[in-house]
């Protein structure tokens, strides 16, 4: 009976093959996206690794303008696994060679994709939600919990979920990069009321870390959903610009 | 669809696992790129963009914050050296350094040699700053001093000159100082001449309206406010004037610099 009607399922895909259209492939991503989307991908992964070397020099974070081991610490950290950081080996020199030059790299990176954006209207076009987008977020919430999948029409353009996401990422990104050079005695000495604004040198040491480890669940998040989606459509289309549109289910 | 999926997830969940336990560092070859030859030269390349960018910035004027008396760390962290030891500094010690001296040489017209007292009648200044060390952490101490410059005017600085090197008396490798010359592993700093000239940058010899005590450098200390801990070199002894230190010690300006620190450590 099962097998019987396991052939009948079979038989009937076959059918709908032959009257279904070809399979619809659209040009997803523009290059500057694609480009700038890989540059960023492997600078946070060796911002992330690199950081967490240069945090184990004191794992210990406060709030305010100053923190030692004599200051009641605002989170207590371990050190991190060698697995994990950038050097493998635990060396605050090297870290920070590392972490500085791809601190540049981000930066250069986001202003091509800053300025691309704006100008050729990728951000006011297809990451910013619209009132019908903003009206779907329970409904698209539901969808994704469910593991369910845009398809067809709707697959084409971004979810209200992927646009915040985005527009999150790009904002914490520049709250990276804001935390980050917060931190600096140079800087420091350029704008003390931005010190002041982030609650002091150490807030912002933690507010750097509290950003990184949100980045790190958006890229969590971010691959899952890759793969849930389609992992060989969606990285190819990153990678070529080519998107096969997921059809409905039959 | 769905089976296919949740197989997909599962096979791209465990290689993206397997790939990242086996290492970070590892997919990037990170350890051997840091040893390599060429590669940190690459990285070192940022040290330039951000000492320029922070020099454009700041210019020379652009003062450290300073912070108020209640904003005083009740414990002030000592890092590196908490005692340089040995018998000529613990007869220092002893003597409470009344017969320290400051020795200034190198490019400038007029050498001097200077005693903590001496030092002490100068015009001072008092300043109360936070302290970043490269580790993370931070401490605010209010300090009195010296400014620099005032010492750089008296000895007069020869136009060639471009660095400020100072010399201690701690030494991290072991061996004690005996007061004579530098020795490797002796800590040593240099900073750029228009630090030298700012403002807030002091040869310190009071912390929190004390004399400097031994764990933070006694009897006398560079501070140099918009740079990071290890600029702010302790138990000086001599500060001479050069115009390259590429032939001093290791030769990249420092005791943590010639250990692959950044020179300027504004960041």
């Amino acid at each position: 009976m099962l097998i019987e009607r396991t052939a009948g399922a079979v038989a009937a895909k076959r059918r709908d093959a032959r009257v279904e259209p070809a399979r619809e492939v659209i040009h997803r991503h523009a290059w500057p996206v694609r480009v700038t989307h890989w540059i960023n991908a492997l600078t946070l992964f060796i911002l992330v690794g690199s950081g967490l070397n240069i945090l184990n020099a004191h794992p210990r974070l406060y709030w305010g303008q100053k923190g030692s081991d004599f200051d009641p610490p605002f989170i207590t950290l371990h050190a991190w696994p060698d697995w994990l950081t950038i050097p493998s080996y635990t060396d605050l020199a090297d870290a920070r060679h590392w972490h500085f030059f791809f601190a540049w790299v981000l930066v250069a990176n986001a202003a091509v994709y800053l300025l691309w954006s704006f100008a050729s209207r990728h951000i006011q076009r297809d990451l910013w939600p619209t009132r019908a987008d903003l009206r779907a977020i329970p409904r698209s919430i539901r969808d994704h919990l469910a593991l369910r999948h845009p398809t067809g029409e709707a697959a084409k353009r971004y979810n209200v979920l992927q646009r915040l996401a985005y527009l999150g990422l790009l904002t914490l990104v520049f709250g990276m990069v804001v935390t980050g050079l917060a931190m600096s005695p140079g800087l420091d000495a350029f704008a003390p009321w931005l010190v002041r604004a982030l609650g002091g040198r150490q807030s912002a040491r933690t507010l750097h870390f509290l950003f990184a480890s949100s980045i790190v669940l958006f890229i969590a998040v971010h691959l899952t959903e890759v793969v849930l989606a389609g992992a060989i459509n969606e990285v190819r289309s990153m990678i070529t610009g080519r998107y096969t549109v997921p059809r409905g289910r039959p | 669809m769905t089976i296919i999926t949740r197989r997909q997830a599962l096979i791209g969940g465990l290689a993206g696992g397997g790939l990242l336990l086996s290492g970070c560092s590892k997919i990037l070859q990170a350890d051997a790129l840091t040893e390599s030859a060429s590669f940190p030269r690459v990285l070192a390349a940022a040290q330039a963009w951000t000492r320029s960018t922070q020099r454009l910035l700041l210019g020379r004027g652009a003062m450290a914050q300073e912070f108020g008396p209640s904003d005083i760390s009740s414990h002030f962290k000592a890092n590196g050296t908490y005692n340089p030891g040995g018998e000529w500094y613990d007869r220092q010690v002893a003597q409470r350094f009344a017969n320290w001296q400051l020795q200034i040489d190198g490019l400038v017209a007029h050498p001097l040699t200077l005693s903590v007292a001496e030092l002490r009648r100068l015009p001072s200044r008092s300043q109360i700053t936070r302290h970043d060390c490269v580790e993370g952490w931070s401490a605010i101490g209010g300090w009195t001093g010296v400014p620099l410059a005032l010492l750089l005017h008296a000895a007069d600085v020869r136009p060639s000159a471009r660095f400020v090197v100072l010399y201690c008396a701690d030494n991290l490798d072991g061996e004690p100082s005996k007061g004579g010359e530098q020795r490797p592993g002796q800590y040593y700093e240099s900073i750029a001449l228009e630090d030298a000239m700012h403002p807030q940058t002091l040869i310190a010899y009071a912390m929190n309206g004390k004399p400097l005590d031994v764990p933070h450098g006694a009897p006398l200390r560079l501070r140099v406010e918009r740079q990071l801990g290890y600029k702010q070199a302790k138990y000086i002894r001599r500060i001479q004037l050069v115009n390259s230190f590429g032939a001093i010690a290791g030769g990249h300006g420092g005791y943590w610099e010639d250990l692959g620190y950044d020179w300027y450590a504004g960041i």
